[in-house]
């Protein structure tokens, strides 16, 4: 996928991915939702994803410090490069049991 | 049938540990954690429980696999947890260990626990007559600390 953005005069297209984020627990009842598609440049790791998410919906602000991630079912590194179509799961401290 | 299950419906102990007969098996050790009527003396109204089911099953599976290698004799291992609404008394999870004798059996039901509460994608939201709080026994110290370890 790409996005075409005007750069000067001259038109440029960025690469995009498209990823599916899904919530649960706190987080999920503070956004309203348990799941979203979001559409970010090529080569984001999860760490940039956690900012676009937190920049886009700041009510996820206070969840974040302590977010585990897993992306397709594993958790994974901050550092993780995502690419399209991955599930990417925001986990806050789990509590089962 | 299967050993790692995430599940709505109610729960029973027989049937979990039925998942692990086998001739060789001489002991089998479970674990039942069962909803508690008070928290930090307050009176609880009932848990809900919520999981990544797909995810969650995985890392049940994964604590298994984590059991047989660190004790060999321990034949087969299943649990199986509740999500949904839960009432005081009801069953949240069972736990079972299968063995050809009872030695390492109770160590590796501990472990069992202890892991899934540390590693397995559910939440537990407890709900009083005026609130509800999201909770976790995972420290925030201990957190933290492995969010700087992953950066």
């Amino acid at each position: 996928m790409t996005m075409r953005k005007e750069n000067g005069g001259r038109s440029v297209e960025e690469k995009l991915i498209r990823v599916r984020v899904k919530f649960f627990a706190a987080p999920r009842q503070a956004l309203g939702t348990d799941e979203i598609d979001l559409d970010i440049a090529v080569g984001s790791t999860v760490k940039d994803l956690i900012r676009v998410l937190r920049d886009r919906y700041p009510v996820l602000e206070s969840y974040t410090r302590f977010l585990n991630v897993a992306v397709n079912r594993a958790y994974v590194g901050m550092q993780t490069e995502l690419h399209d179509g991955d599930e990417v799961a925001c986990l806050p401290p789990v509590g089962g049991g | 049938m299967k050993l790692f299950e995430i599940t709505t419906a109610p729960l029973s102990v027989d049937d979990v540990v039925a998942r692990l007969a086998r001739p060789s098996i001489g002991a089998v050790t479970t674990f039942v954690g069962v909803v508690r009527g008070e928290t930090d003396g307050r009176e609880t109204q009932r848990l809900e429980y919520e999981a990544y089911p797909e995810m969650a099953e995985e890392q049940l599976q994964r604590i298994g696999g984590e059991i047989r290698r660190r004790w060999p004799t321990i034949r087969q291992v299943a649990i199986v947890h509740r999500i949904g609404h839960l009432q005081i008394g009801e069953t949240i999870v069972v736990i079972a260990v299968s063995s050809p004798h009872r030695q390492e059996t109770f160590a590796a039901t501990h472990y069992a626990i202890d892991r899934l509460k540390e590693i397995v994608p559910i939440w537990k939201k407890e709900v009083w007559k005026n609130g509800e709080a999201w909770r976790s026994e995972q420290t925030e110290s201990k957190r933290a600390q492995e969010q700087e370890e992953r950066e």
